[in-house]
């Protein structure tokens, strides 16, 4: 089922959380929004869901207008942040529940219900533990419960609010894989919301990055990552830094030093953003050149934070990490791959 | 020395020595028995002073019997609606964001800021002769002060923050996720309702409705000033207790007293198991976020 979002605009007392946001999800694509807190990457999510409904704009299913639609009537499949297991049930009845809610007329015979309940727990590999009570589960159990829950009512769209939020790094990077495989499996269109880059990089198909109520960019991991359309994007996916430059006739200089790179019919003042990993290691003039301030190890680079220009301007570049520079060393680089942002 | 330094690691540092201990647990135990229960005994030991025939004697004399008839029947209609509009109450207060939110939490306890007598003479200056609605209903033959209804709707009056105190911070605490996640499996308002939100509550609202039928039976103040205590007709058993203490039947009196007591007892009995079993439930929701 594909979704979209026509011009959608959502205020809380009067305090907008959205500004007419647009994305066009396709049928069966796992796509991340993605977006520090207060982004309003939850509340786009709940829209679709229909927990909250839009000051203005549209929302499709398909070709059927669902804006007017009541979140019972949607018929998407919701995980949320803390489990929002019913504690009071057990875990097959947990999963039972929105098949045994329906009206009579659809709802199917009791041992029909049991076996597709049993099928799903066996999906989310929790054959077993049928008649334990969610308190009686960990974290990452608990969150797959509910994916099975969400998955009972063969939903048209799966939305998943932070869903490995609260658990701890190593059961979120194995549920991050097995959800993917369910995914692949199961072929739900999937919107998830996460704060976390590397989950989202990792998971998505696409990913939509926000901030303060609009959407910065959209696409696949790799063109977000390497052709970074805002400055928010640059900063917030993966590590950057940024200096105030001037552009002369093409050439990029910093202060009264030429970086050695140029950027043909640009002109007047601007930030150039760069990775610390897209760097070269130049001897000369025409460079940025810089006092180590600390270098730490990270993995199997060297992390080096430079001091350029005095103290004026700190930056971070990766070095080999058996590179000899030492504290105070002198170290002259180029950005390999860099982006000319306008002055803020 | 070295002993010495052990000694101390030995005890713990919020320990104190075994004479406070003493000297505390006794001054505790000596105000308890002299202000808890020994209020009862006397009250149990009055009652079956000349013996357990005249006691059940006592209780059995019309004025006692309809006393007792009548604190039932208040008690059974004041407290299903108590329920009602204490669950209706903290379901709005909890779950739902409103202007005048606070005036309406405040308002809630107004009851318990207020003392009884006082609440009394609100109805009284209501539906009493001298105001603009008791004379109107009287013209339809309806009486609300010195009858049933009047002693009915002053118990409401004063029992109402009960079973609403107790919901709040539990269902505030609960938050509406799961009925958000109930709704999104396709579950209807109702059906939310009866199979997520009260079940979620049921122990907090069992022990509302406990303190909430405790105090609609032991009610005096409010009920005394609207009652007219009409013998055999409009006293409850509080005020039928009053009324045989002052007429000398001191028998009489203390076994109507003890019935009270004994539901006293009974009720601090079940509210004792319930925060045990309710305690448990708290803190595995505790453990569920």
């Amino acid at each position: 089922m594909e979704v979209r979002v026509q011009n959608v605009r959502k205020e809380f007392d009067r305090f907008p959380a959205l500004h007419d946001v647009s994305l066009d999800i396709a049928s069966g694509e796992l796509i991340a929004l993605l977006g520090p807190s207060g982004s309003g990457k939850t509340t786009l999510l709940r829209l679709i869901a229909g927990l909250e409904r839009p000051t203005a704009g549209r929302i499709f299913f398909g070709d059927e207008d669902a804006s007017e639609k009541s979140v019972q009537e949607r018929n998407i499949g919701f995980v949320f942040q803390h489990y929002a297991l019913f504690r009071h049930m057990t875990i097959l009845e947990n999963v039972s529940f929105g098949l045994e809610v329906r009206p009579r007329s659809n709802r199917p015979p009791k041992a029909e219900i049991r076996r597709r309940a049993r099928e799903l727990l066996d999906l989310v590999q929790l054959s077993g533990l049928e008649k334990r009570y969610p308190s009686q589960l960990s974290g990452g159990q608990r969150q797959r419960v509910a994916l099975a829950r969400a998955l009972a009512i063969e939903p048209r769209v799966l939305l998943l609010d932070e869903p490995f939020g609260a658990l701890d790094a190593q059961v979120r990077r194995e549920l991050r894989k097995w959800l993917r495989e369910i995914h692949d499996r199961t072929g739900h269109t999937t919107v998830f919301v996460t704060h976390d880059q590397e989950e989202a990089l990792e998971l998505a198909d696409r990913l939509c990055v926000m901030s303060q109520g609009k959407i910065e960019q959209v696409g696949t991991p790799d063109t977000v990552y390497d052709q970074p359309q805002s400055p928010f994007v640059f900063g917030f996916i993966g590590e950057s830094s940024v200096l105030p430059v001037n552009i002369e006739r093409g050439d990029i200089w910093l202060g009264d030093r030429p970086v050695g790179i140029s950027s043909p019919g640009a002109t007047g003042t601007a930030r150039l953003f760069f990775r610390p990993h897209d760097i070269e290691l130049v001897e000369g003039d025409a460079a940025l050149s810089g006092v180590v301030a600390s270098s730490r190890r990270v993995g199997g680079t060297r992390r080096v934070e430079l001091d350029i220009g005095g103290a004026a301007h700190r930056v971070e570049i990766d070095l080999p990490f058996d590179h000899p520079a030492g504290e105070r060393s002198q170290i002259s680089f180029r950005p390999k791959r860099w982006k000319l942002f306008p002055a803020a | 020395m070295a002993a010495n330094s052990r000694v101390r690691r030995l005890t713990s540092p919020t320990n104190e020595p075994v004479y406070v201990r003493w000297i505390l647990i006794i001054v505790g135990l000596l105000f308890m028995a002299l202000f808890l229960v020994l209020p009862v005994v006397a009250v149990f030991s009055e009652a079956l002073r000349q013996g357990i025939g005249v006691y059940f004697q006592s209780l059995m004399q019309p004025d006692a019997l309809s006393a007792i008839r009548l604190t039932l029947l208040v008690a059974a209609i004041a407290v299903p609606l108590n329920v009602v509009f204490g669950v209706a109450a903290s379901w709005a207060i909890a779950k739902f964001e409103f202007k005048g939110k606070a005036f309406l939490t405040t308002l809630i306890d107004l009851p318990f800021s207020v003392s009884p007598v006082i609440s009394g003479l609100v109805y009284v200056l209501l539906f009493g002769s001298g105001s603009v609605l008791g004379p109107w209903l009287r013209s339809y033959n309806i009486e609300i002060l010195f009858a049933v209804p009047g002693i009915v709707l002053a118990t409401i009056f004063v029992t109402f923050p009960f079973v609403a105190r107790e919901l709040i911070p539990l269902m505030q605490d609960q938050g509406s996720g799961d009925e958000e996640a109930a709704l999104s499996l396709g579950a209807s308002g109702w059906q939310t309702f009866w199979r997520v939100t009260l079940p979620n509550i049921k122990w907090g609202l069992l022990y509302g409705v406990l303190l909430c039928n405790a105090r609609a039976m032991g009610e005096f103040g409010a009920v005394a000033v609207v009652s007219g205590k009409i013998r055999g007709q409009t006293t409850t058993m509080p005020l039928q207790v009053e009324m045989f203490y002052n007429e000398y039947q001191s028998t009489a009196a203390f076994a109507l007293a003890s019935l009270l007591a004994l539901l006293a007892l009974v009720t601090l009995v079940l509210k004792t198991a319930l925060e045990w079993r309710f305690g448990d439930e708290l803190a595995a929701t505790g453990r569920g976020h």
